[in-house]
Formats: structure tokens, C-alpha cells, sequence
């Protein structure tokens, strides 16, 4: 019976391995070494501005040993999801670090590389034919959006990993890309099941976070059947539990049974987790459902303004008892002076005052708003259309705060303690989701653009 | 009363994408499992409550072969919005650890 090895190398690319478990995991025996690189957790900045996460020493280390491992082994290597947002600028950050590598190491191979970003004229076209749809909840996608937005990404299935491997390349950097694409795209070619290779790529696809204990971030290994698939960290000092590994289907996931795939849904209701040794776990039973039609989700990022910010706390108890009054009255007292002075109704801009200490890390959904400690610490956050209106702004509203009067003190006081000279930062662009949408494929390989290169 | 977290070993709350938000309640053992979800002092009332969120929105899985609640919601703001929070939705858990069981 065919059986498959994955190594995944570390559940992302930016966050490491040690080198000496990869080496390990390879000289058990690996089919491929695969690894995730992006991810949506940090918020839309990276794929509306373009910019990797970092760090790009860290990435070139990671890279570095993994490729060196699939090389010595002639197995081949899939990252997925390059430079973070897998947009074409992540991709070639991404895709320039690997050609430094085989410069400095001599190495010689085969490179592919999958583009996933989608030209906004493209996503327009099919929206306008109804092949572009919401999921719940999703931003409002119209015709102006889309247009306007800085940058749309396709999330791949495993259908373009696939053929990147049939044309012979020895290390694929894929565009975004589902995390259980990674995994499950060489077993599927290979034979394997898609309820087996869709449910282990799941639980590889954060590398040793399905470890009862997970001492520092690291690799995981997984054997794939026709039946079900084996897991067990090549680390000998992490374990899996059946516990361990069936938790971390519930983990970023908001249904812990149905793990939604281009092609399918992985239904885990039925799956076993059966203890075969102190540190590995069988896995068995999950299913896969197909999908009536195939589509691909859409990620897609539009410019919301420009940021600049000042840290204060506030420690003046006559201020903290009656803080909400302040500030709306300083409120209006800065609207009227950025009005006369900036010609800005305050519709045209945003002004937040983040308090913490009462509601900054919950905002309006705070159960306990008000102020209970000694003192609070307060961002004055304003994002207004262009970076130098902002910088404008901010000083009119930190200056004026910094004086605003209360009733119980006469004379002119002084009530935010900055910690920093200057007292704030420009933050830059701010950009927001501006999709969360799926778009529906008659060629699952069509919207993505595979390159070959002979490095 | 006792609270929350001393029947759990794990309450986490964390972004399922950039426009949900997944929280995992993962009780100590079978016991403490038993008595709070018998005691009523989780559910998807109280969620729906406690983040105002249409109590339709809430999505409230009991996984006993786990000893685990699992609750997701949309988003109160899209992750990274003008006036998010909380980017990566890790402590909208917070309003959970100290809620009150009505249980011995």
C-alpha cells in the first residue's frame, strides 16, 4: 500500500525550526517538505502595501535548510503563501531570496513559482458575470470597490501545487495558497485520499502546534494511506496526544467539524484519534464532501486613509473621574479648531481617543468601560486622507488636550504625560479587508501563473 | 460564586479570518465539564449578551469527547478597520475568564 511522508518544517516560515529536527524528519524518510508563510492574523497592512513580514535574515535561514534538505534527499519543497500575503511583490521578495540561496550555495534546480494575485479588471469581469459571491459576514463588494482596491489575491487549491510538481519543479513558492494545500497536494497526486491528505494537512499545517506541549515552534511530521494517516514530531522531546492533535482541528477554526477547502469540505465529526505510541497518534474516519462547483476564496485589501498617532497616560484623578466628559468636550473644542484652521469638516477625517485602562483592547463591545484604575494610558489616533493632513491634525489635538480645562482646577494645567519627544508617529497607510469573497473556477489552475526557472 | 476559569485549563478567544472570531473553552477534566455546562452559565444567550451580537450569529459547539465549548461570532469590527481593537481577536476572550458559575 502506497504510504507518503510530509514534513511540514515549522507552521510558518518566518517563525523557525531546528535544523537538527528537520534533519531528523528527512532521514525518517520524507516525500516532501512543505511550509506555510502567510496568513491573515496581522491584519490587511501587508497585502494592501505590498510589504513582506519579515524577518527576511529568518525566512533566508529557514529556506536555507529546507532546501538544502530537499536537495541532499531529491524530495521536492513547497512553501505556500510566500512573503506573508502572497500578492506578486510577497511572492518575488520571496522568490529573490531563494535565487540568492542557490547563488551563495551553488545549488542548481528546478524553481517554480505561482502567482495569485488577481488584476482587479479580471475580478471586475467576473463579478459583473456573477461568478463573484459573498460569504458571511463579508465588506460590500461593488463595482467602485473593486476598482478601487490596492490588491486581490486568490487563495490556490491544490491544483496548481500539482501541476508546478508535474512540470519537475524541486521547490514551488506558491502565491497565496490554502495552508492544507501545502500538504495535501503531492499525496493527492500520489493516491492518497483526499479525506486522509485535506484532514492531515489541517494538523501539519501549523507544524508542532498539535504537540501536547509545545516548548518552542518547530517541525511535524505526518505518514499518509489509503486509510488514514499517522502523526508524530520528529523532535523526541514534543508528543501528540489524541487529545493534543483533535483540539487543534478546533484551533482558528469556526466550525471545529467542517473545514471549508476549494473542491470540498473536510467533514472531522466522524474522525478517530487513537494513541499508537507515547508519541504518536493515528488518525482515521474524517470525510471529504466534494463541492458542487470549485471555487477559490478572494483576499483583497483596499487604502482606508493615513495614520498618525500620540501616546499619553493620564494620572490626574479630577481628569480620570470624569474622562469621558473631557474628551467629548475636547472633542468639539478640535473639531472647530481643525475646521478653522485645516478647512476639514470632521467628517473628512477619523479621531479616536483609545483608552486603556477602560476600553482599548474591546472597544464599544466593553462590558466594563469605565475607568477603575489610577491612571489610564490613551492613544489620540487620527487617520486622515493623506498622510500630511494627519501630521496636521494630530498636533491641534494633542496641543489643545494637553490644556484642555476641568472644572475643579483654575489655571492652566497640564494633562497628558508623554513619554516620547516628539509626543506621536506617523503610522503610514492604513488598509482594510475589503473581500471575503469566493469566486467560482472552471479550470482550478486558470487564474494562477506558473514560472519555471532553471536556477 | 466561582468563576470560569477555575473549571478551565484553557479560554482563548482568536481570529478565525479576518472577519470572525473563534472562542475555545477547554475544561480541566469531565467534572468541571459537567458542572458548568449544568450549571447554565455559559451559553450562547450569555455570548450573544456579552458581545452584542444577534443571539442567530452565534454559533455554540459542545464537544464532550473534548471536555471543549467551542462559540464563534462574526466580528464586532473587521480585523485591521479604521477602529479595530484587537487585530488578531486574541483577547476578546477576556469578558469569559471571571464569569460567574452557578455551580458548587
Amino acid at each position: 500500500m502506497k504510504k507518503i511522508k510530509a514534513v511540514a518544517a515549522t507552521g510558518n516560515l518566518s517563525s523557525g525550526f531546528r535544523e537538527e529536527t528537520l534533519v531528523r524528519a528527512v532521514q525518517n524518510g520524507a516525500d516532501f517538505i512543505g511550509c506555510d508563510a502567510g496568513t491573515t492574523d496581522s491584519g490587511p497592512y501587508y497585502l494592501g502595501s505590498g510589504n513582506p513580514r519579515g524577518p527576511r535574515e529568518g525566512t533566508k535561514r529557514n529556506l536555507r535548510l529546507m532546501i538544502r534538505e530537499g536537495l541532499n534527499a531529491g524530495i521536492p519543497v513547497i512553501v505556500g503563501s510566500a512573503g506573508h500575503a502572497g500578492g506578486t511583490p510577497h511572492l518575488n521578495w520571496t522568490l529573490e531570496i531563494v535565487r540568492e540561496l542557490a547563488r551563495e550555495n551553488e545549488w542548481h534546480f528546478k524553481l517554480a513559482s505561482i502567482d495569485s494575485e488577481i488584476p482587479n479588471e479580471l475580478l471586475l469581469a467576473e463579478f459583473l458575470k456573477g461568478r463573484v459571491t459573498p460569504l458571511h459576514p463579508a465588506p460590500e463588494l461593488e463595482e467602485a470597490s473593486i476598482r478601487q482596491a490596492e490588491r486581490f489575491v486568490a487563495m490556490m487549491g491544490i491544483e496548481p501545487i500539482q501541476s508546478a510538481l508535474k512540470l519537475g519543479a524541486q521547490v514551488v513558492v506558491a502565491g497565496r495558497c490554502s495552508d492544507v494545500a501545502i500538504y495535501a497536494a503531492l499525496p493527492v497526486m500520489e493516491g492518497i485520499p483526499k479525506c486522509v491528505a485535506f484532514h492531515a494537512g489541517k494538523i501539519l499545517e501549523c507544524g508542532s502546534a498539535a504537540v501536547a506541549q509545545r516548548y518552542y515552534p518547530d517541525c511535524m511530521a505526518a505518514e499518509l494511506d489509503q486509510d488514514g494517516f499517522t502523526i508524530e514530531p520528529p523532535n523526541p522531546d514534543f508528543r501528540c496526544t489524541p487529545q493534543s492533535v483533535a483540539a487543534h482541528t478546533l484551533y482558528e477554526n469556526a466550525d471545529p467539524y467542517r473545514l471549508v477547502e476549494s473542491g470540498g469540505t473536510v467533514d472531522t465529526s466522524t474522525a478517530q484519534y487513537e494513541p499508537i505510541s507515547e508519541r504518536a497518534v493515528r488518525v482515521s474516519g474524517a470525510q471529504f464532501i466534494p463541492a458542487e462547483k470549485y471555487t477559490v476564496k478572494i483576499e483583497g485589501a483596499a487604502l482606508a486613509g493615513y495614520r498618525s498617532i500620540v501616546v499619553a497616560g493620564i494620572r490626574d484623578p479630577l481628569i480620570l473621574r470624569q474622562l469621558d466628559e473631557f474628551l467629548t468636550s475636547l472633542r468639539a473644542v478640535v473639531e472647530r479648531k481643525i475646521e478653522d484652521s485645516l478647512k476639514l469638516n470632521r467628517r473628512a477625517y477619523t479621531l479616536q481617543f483609545r483608552i486603556y485602562g477602560a476600553n482599548g483592547s474591546l472597544g464599544r463591545v466593553e462590558p466594563c468601560p469605565q475607568v477603575e484604575g489610577h491612571e489610564v494610558g490613551l492613544i489620540i489616533d487620527v487617520v486622515a486622507p493623506s498622510q500630511s493632513v494627519a501630521a496636521d491634525i494630530l498636533p491641534i489635538v494633542w496641543h489643545t488636550g494637553l490644556h484642555h480645562p476641568i472644572p475643579e482646577q483654575e489655571g492652566l494645567i497640564s494633562n497628558f504625560a508623554f513619554p516620547f519627544s516628539p509626543p506621536g508617529a506617523d503610522m503610514g497607510p492604513v488598509y482594510r479587508f475589503c473581500a471575503n469573497h469566493v469566486w467560482q473556477l472552471d479550470d482550478p489552475c486558470k487564474p494562477f501563473r506558473t514560472t519555471l526557472e532553471n536556477l | 460564586m466561582p468563576e470560569l476559569w477555575q473549571f478551565t485549563k484553557l479560554i482563548r478567544s482568536k481570529n478565525a479570518g479576518p472577519f470572525e472570531l473563534t472562542f475555545d473553552v477547554m475544561f480541566k477534566d469531565e467534572d468541571s465539564f459537567r458542572k458548568v455546562m449544568t450549571s447554565g452559565s455559559l451559553t450562547a444567550d450569555l455570548v450573544s449578551q456579552i458581545y452584542r451580537v444577534d443571539r442567530k450569529q452565534v454559533r455554540f459547539f459542545v464537544i464532550e469527547s473534548l471536555f471543549t465549548v467551542k462559540i464563534s461570532i462574526p466580528r464586532p469590527v473587521f480585523s485591521g478597520d479604521v477602529d479595530d481593537t484587537d487585530v488578531y481577536g486574541g483577547q476578546f476572550h477576556g469578558p469569559l475568564v471571571r464569569l460567574q458559575v452557578n455551580a458548587e
